[in-house]
């Protein structure tokens, strides 16, 4: 055998461990559950079939498209309003705080990350709530005569996730921003580049990269997440993921519930492909 | 891109000395609203958190205004759970196994795939990341598929397996980026010397990549510990941290959720700050 083929052979027994529990336990499941999104229910039955119409029931029952499209209304709006939100923040720790705080800034900014994810839900509730802290404050400061009603609607929980993702955003914006050699933007003012033509012409599309790398990551976390919608946004308006479990747990529709995470997949993928021009996944 | 070097605080990067030229009026304007957004977005990210501790300490039984004193009996009803130690024993087991086998796994893929040329590489890298690009919901769910159609009974071992699936692709991704060509010389040099590979891996590779190692190890760890929607639906009986936790919320709001939430939120920024304390003196 020669050195090479010997060489390429040690590879691939390296490789087979990772890429057999890949194949066995991501690949394969996923291959059982588009083959269970084909299968038809009878009574609380399973019957293996090639039935397009768990599929046909989606996009026609309004009921299960509308959590979809509560699902990506939510996503969108979590999206735009925590780049907006992170951005500034990003770049005041990373232009305007003290070089040797900028990690403690940092670092501080993400503190509340490492709460537990349901906790972290389950506090904005506390917040949030009919007699949580917001409305017994806005109350006993007399600019509200009746409690809010945030909780168990969408409100709330959009604000639990953009305070979940403006932390996430923060920290790719900011290794981005640090990234950027002062040089660019200094060369721009000598060009008579104002602030602003600094910022849309240099800064800007220097730092798009990780701006979409955080945006896409998200729009996919976002969009399958069950606990904060569940928690914070009640049973009023289902997103895909409430639905999706809801199948699941209550009817037992097996079936459903995959050809529902298919379409889950399918509009994560769409998402990617938009992106996949700015993604750096290996940058994040 | 440039350097890694830390940009130091540019005036010209920035707006301010603009605003500032216009008088020193609207400058302490700019300086004054640029201070008070991130004292706003300070609080913003600190109030859940705040709320969270200051009520595990209520005197009474729900955990929202008015204080009515200050207990700590909450957090003595919380350790004498048997029912939740169980659960933190179940997740510290899960999160620890798990995440040594990913970064196992990951580290032999992430070697292989830096040492040899081999045919179709992109396509494998891709195919070993996919995992982290999908929702766990997914992968719950299509485990929970598989695990049914063959008759495997669910238990922590199921959701051990769903854990390694999500923390996989990250320790391979970290080990593959720490691998560099100082390393794959040290590397040749040993196997040049004799050195079977598994010493290689062993006595070379490993040491070489501690720091990386070590942060995908303590990466998968804190996933694992954290990770609902795959505990939730991959086991029955012996669950999880985050699920218990779970089916407290369902009984409603109380002081004693809040105590966990702190415990748990404590252990986790005693980890953080002790793995940035070690990271400095290193």
């Amino acid at each position: 055998m020669s050195l090479a083929a010997r060489d390429r052979r040690l590879g691939w027994g390296l490789v087979a461990p990772a890429l057999a529990w890949t194949v066995a336990f991501f690949v394969l499941p996923f291959a059982a559950m588009v083959a269970l999104s084909f299968a038809r229910m009878e009574g609380r039955e399973i019957v293996p079939a090639f039935d397009p119409g768990n599929y046909a029931r989606f996009f026609s029952e309004w009921p299960l498209f509308k959590a979809l499209l509560n699902s990506m209304e939510i996503t969108v709006v979590v999206t735009v309003v925590s780049v907006l939100l992170a951005y500034p923040l990003a770049a005041i720790i990373a232009f305007r705080v003290p070089v040797r705080w900028q990690r403690l800034a940092l670092l501080m900014a993400v503190l509340p990350f490492w709460t537990s994810y349901v906790v972290r839900s389950y506090a904005w509730l506390l917040v949030l709530g009919q007699n949580g802290v917001l409305n017994k404050a806005l109350l006993g400061a007399g600019l509200i005569a009746e409690p809010l009603e945030i909780a168990a609607t969408r409100t709330a929980t959009v604000i639990g996730f953009v305070h979940f993702f403006v932390m996430l955003l923060t920290l790719t914006i900011y290794a981005n921003l640090v990234q950027l050699p002062t040089n660019y933007a200094r060369a721009a003012r000598d060009l008579g580049a104002g602030p602003v033509q600094v910022f849309r012409f240099v800064i800007l599309p220097l730092t798009l990269p990780g701006v979409v790398t955080g945006a896409f990551l998200t729009f996919v976390l976002c969009m399958g997440d069950y606990i904060t919608p569940q928690i914070l946004g009640g049973n009023n308006e289902l997103t895909l993921p409430q639905l999706i479990m809801l199948q699941l747990g209550r009817s037992g529709n097996f079936p459903l519930a995959s050809a529902l995470s298919v379409v889950l997949m399918a509009v994560i993928t769409l998402a990617y492909l938009l992106s996949s021009r700015w993604l750096r996944v290996d940058r994040v | 891109m440039g350097g890694k070097d830390r940009v130091p605080p540019s005036p010209i990067l920035s707006p301010w000395r603009r605003w500032e030229a216009l008088g020193p009026i609207a400058g302490l304007f700019w300086r004054g609203s640029v201070w008070l957004y991130l004292a706003a977005a300070y609080a913003f990210i600190f109030l859940p958190v705040v709320v969270l501790v200051v009520f595990s300490f209520q005197d009474g039984r729900l955990p929202v205004p008015p204080m009515q004193g200050v207990s700590l009996k909450w957090y003595a009803k919380v350790l004498a759970d048997r029912d939740l130690m169980a659960a933190l024993a179940h997740s510290a087991l899960v999160a620890g196994v798990s995440s040594a086998v990913s970064l196992m796994l990951g580290f032999l893929a992430a070697h292989g795939l830096a040492r040899s040329v081999l045919p179709g590489s992109v396509w494998l890298r891709g195919l070993l990341i996919a995992p982290m690009t999908v929702s766990s919901l997914i992968i719950a769910l299509g485990l929970l598929s598989l695990f049914q159609q063959t008759g495997v009974r669910l238990s922590l071992l199921t959701v051990g397996v769903g854990h390694v699936v999500i923390n996989l692709p990250l320790c391979f991704a970290i080990c593959y980026a720490a691998m560099g060509d100082h390393q794959k010389a040290a590397e040749r040099a040993a196997r040049d010397l004799g050195a079977s590979e598994p010493r290689v891996l062993w006595l070379v590779s490993a040491p070489m990549l501690a720091p990386a190692l070590a942060a995908a190890f303590f990466l998968s760890v804190t996933f694992s510990w954290d990770e609902f929607i795959i505990a939730f639906l991959l086991t029955r009986f012996d669950v999880t941290l985050p699920v218990e936790i779970w089916s407290m919320l369902r009984s409603g709001l109380s002081p004693a959720t809040n105590a966990v939430g702190s415990l748990v939120f404590l252990v986790s920024v005693v980890a953080v700050v002790g793995t940035e304390a070690v990271r400095r003196r290193a």
